[in-house]
């Protein structure tokens, strides 16, 4: 990206027409132009509020770019867009911390590899074990991880970790298709494909000794974290939807930019169904993380007997939420669209749960299998509507690192270095190499330069379950 | 038959499908698609599954065949390895043709739906071209 173009506001904030990019120059300018193209196109859209902006980890998306945040006003003409949220509804993260050592990991890395392997469903063409009827789906649309848990996948104490408290309210399954809806009944408890992963991690690094014991994590501890959304569900919904409203959008009589962009008014009789369909798709994707959770606690629990895990945050990165945000001196309503970009609440915010309310919410940035991981932990004053970076965010295209790397040489390195791989797909694991992403400490950096989030913990991968 | 390929994305994949005819172009994108999950070469063509669908915007039924298409095989647990397009003015008949996911089957990523971004299908010197961005 030609950073000239960019007005310095700070040396970690840019300022173009009705938009922010948060990062270094050095992020910056490694940029593709089509971020700065597609923010550009956002900040177009009607009852925007403030600007629209990209995190440090932001890349080339469809419609929005990735590791954006919109904020509009329903009172003031602001749209809901499918292309704000995307297809993976939810993706996000579930990060569990343990009571092992590394010691404990490294004594049991194989066997305790092979067995989330088998237990957890990865991967193109795999389904789960449990199957729903239509019915029972409904209930999870609306009740979301409370389902999961009610069921038997998980402890109550769960749900005080998990956003929403594991349920989000305004969810209309009536608004989602039978297609969606017949996607989803096998896919309960998988982990997808792509960039998705359930990861072990050591931390070896600590940056804040106060939030880390808040959030109970201590060098050489062992954490699990969980990165997948709403499955098929949500991806029917994002297909759904791209086109109803692409096609309300030009009835109603709004200008896009760009058609990946699809929206409509949030007072609308679309923007309506969207929202209550995508708050089903945001249950999906909690309960579906909630069950690989608990998946994950069981399969531990007969490797390594004694094994006790706990949820330390699930926070989600890919959603459209209503949230109360301070504006001009005046507090607002707004549905702020975050994609590819995570809520950082700061200490003492109300949704917090007690145990972090000294410390801020938990934020979650995960690393690409090969280089590591950060927990950060949202701050005051954040200047994007509490938002975060939520990845390292690619840097090269999958075409470009599938000419570059080879899957199974690629996972031989990694075991050289202590980290082992486990996946069904060479070209996935070829398309998620490390150097296929930006430098994430550098986005940790970053992030924290900004006032996004502060730097509270680095982990570094042991073994990886690629999907 | 027409002959696929695919373009540059950051964070997902572009795939397109040329042909003499619009409907050749879109099979042929459908290869594109279903290559990037599994290996088209190992799958049988055991299961035919058939649907309509109408639309009368030729780039959104791009989308919406494509993206019928992920919603067929995701549903029946099937890889696909085989593609038929018919169209009367805005009505759509497609056919394809798979098998359910064995175990030593190649895996590839899977696909999460076609997007409207880099979409377009046009014709330039009697070749039609589909392209778009899918999710991976």
């Amino acid at each position: 990206m030609d950073i000239s173009r960019l007005k310095m506001l700070s040396r970690d904030a840019w300022q173009t027409d009705g938009a922010i990019l948060f990062g270094s120059r050095e992020l910056i300018s490694e940029m593709d132009e089509k971020v700065l193209e597609q923010i550009t196109n956002v900040a177009s859209l009607p009852g925007l509020v403030g600007k629209a902006m990209t995190m440090p980890d932001a890349h080339w998306g469809y419609g929005f770019p990735i590791g954006g945040v919109a904020a509009f006003d329903a009172e003031e003409g602001g749209i809901i867009s499918a292309g704000g949220v995307g297809f993976d509804i939810s993706c996000g993260i579930r990060c569990i911390r343990t009571n092992l050592h590394s010691e404990d990991i490294e004594s049991h890395m194989k066997p305790l590899a092979d067995a989330l392997f088998r237990s957890i469903p990865a991967g193109v063409g795999e389904e789960g074990k449990i199957r729903l009827s239509v019915a029972e789906l409904g209930r999870v649309m609306r009740e979301g991880a409370l389902w999961a848990v009610e069921s038997g996948y998980g402890e109550k104490d769960d749900l005080e970790y998990v956003e929403e408290k594991g349920k989000i309210e305004g969810a209309l399954p009536e608004c989602v298709s039978a297609h969606a809806k017949n996607r989803q009944l096998g896919e309960m408890g998988t982990l997808g494909s792509g960039n998705h992963y359930l990861e072990i991690q050591i931390v070896d690094e600590i940056f804040d000794r106060d939030a880390a014991a808040a959030f109970g994590l201590e060098k050489g501890k062992a954490l699990v974290s969980i990165h997948c959304g709403s499955r098929g569900l949500g991806h029917q919904i994002g297909t759904d939807y791209l086109i109803e409203l692409a096609k309300a959008a030009k009835r109603l009589g709004l200008i896009l930019p760009d058609r990946e962009l699809a929206c409509a008014p949030i007072l609308s009789e679309e923007g309506r169904r969207y929202l209550g369909a995508m708050n089903s798709a945001i249950n999906i994707a909690l309960a579906n993380r909630q069950i690989l959770a608990h998946l994950t606690r069981e399969t531990f629990k007969s490797v390594i007997p004694g094994s006790k895990l706990e949820t330390l945050f699930d926070v989600s990165h890919n959603t459209c939420k209503v949230e109360r945000h301070m504006v001009d001196g005046r507090e607002r309503k707004l549905h702020i669209h975050r994609k590819g970009a995570t809520r950082a609440f700061p200490p003492h915010h109300p949704d917090l749960p007690e145990r972090y309310q000294a410390a801020g919410q938990p934020v979650i940035i995960g690393g690409s299998m090969g280089t590591g991981s950060y927990i950060l932990a949202g701050n005051g004053g954040n200047p994007a509507f509490a938002s975060a970076s939520h990845g390292a965010g690619r840097a090269m295209s999958r075409k470009q690192a599938l000419k570059r790397w080879n899957g199974r040489s690629l996972i031989d390195e990694l075991a050289r270095r202590g980290i082992l791989i486990k996946t069904r797909s060479m070209r996935g694991a070829a398309e998620e190499a490390p150097g296929a992403y930006k430098d994430v400490d550098r986005v940790a950096l970053d992030t924290e330069s900004a006032n996004l989030a502060r730097r509270v913990a680095h982990l570094s991968p042991k073994i990886c379950i690629k999907g | 038959m027409g002959e696929y390929g695919y373009f540059e994305h950051d964070a997902d994949i572009g795939i397109s499908g040329s042909g003499k005819t619009m409907e050749e172009a879109f099979e042929a994108a459908a290869m594109a698609l279903f290559a990037i999950q599994s290996d088209l070469s190992e799958i049988e063509p055991k299961k035919k599954t058939v649907f309509d669908f109408s639309e009368n915007d030729i780039e959104f039924a791009f989308v919406m065949w494509l993206n019928r298409l992920i919603y067929e095989a995701k549903s029946a647990g099937l890889a696909f390895c085989r593609f038929s397009l018919e169209r009367k003015d805005n009505l759509w008949h497609g056919e394809a043709e798979g098998e359910p996911w064995r175990e030593n089957m190649t895996r590839g990523v899977e696909v999460k739906g076609a997007t409207l971004t880099c979409l377009s299908v046009k014709q330039e010197y009697g070749i039609w071209e589909a392209r778009c961005i899918v999710d991976v």
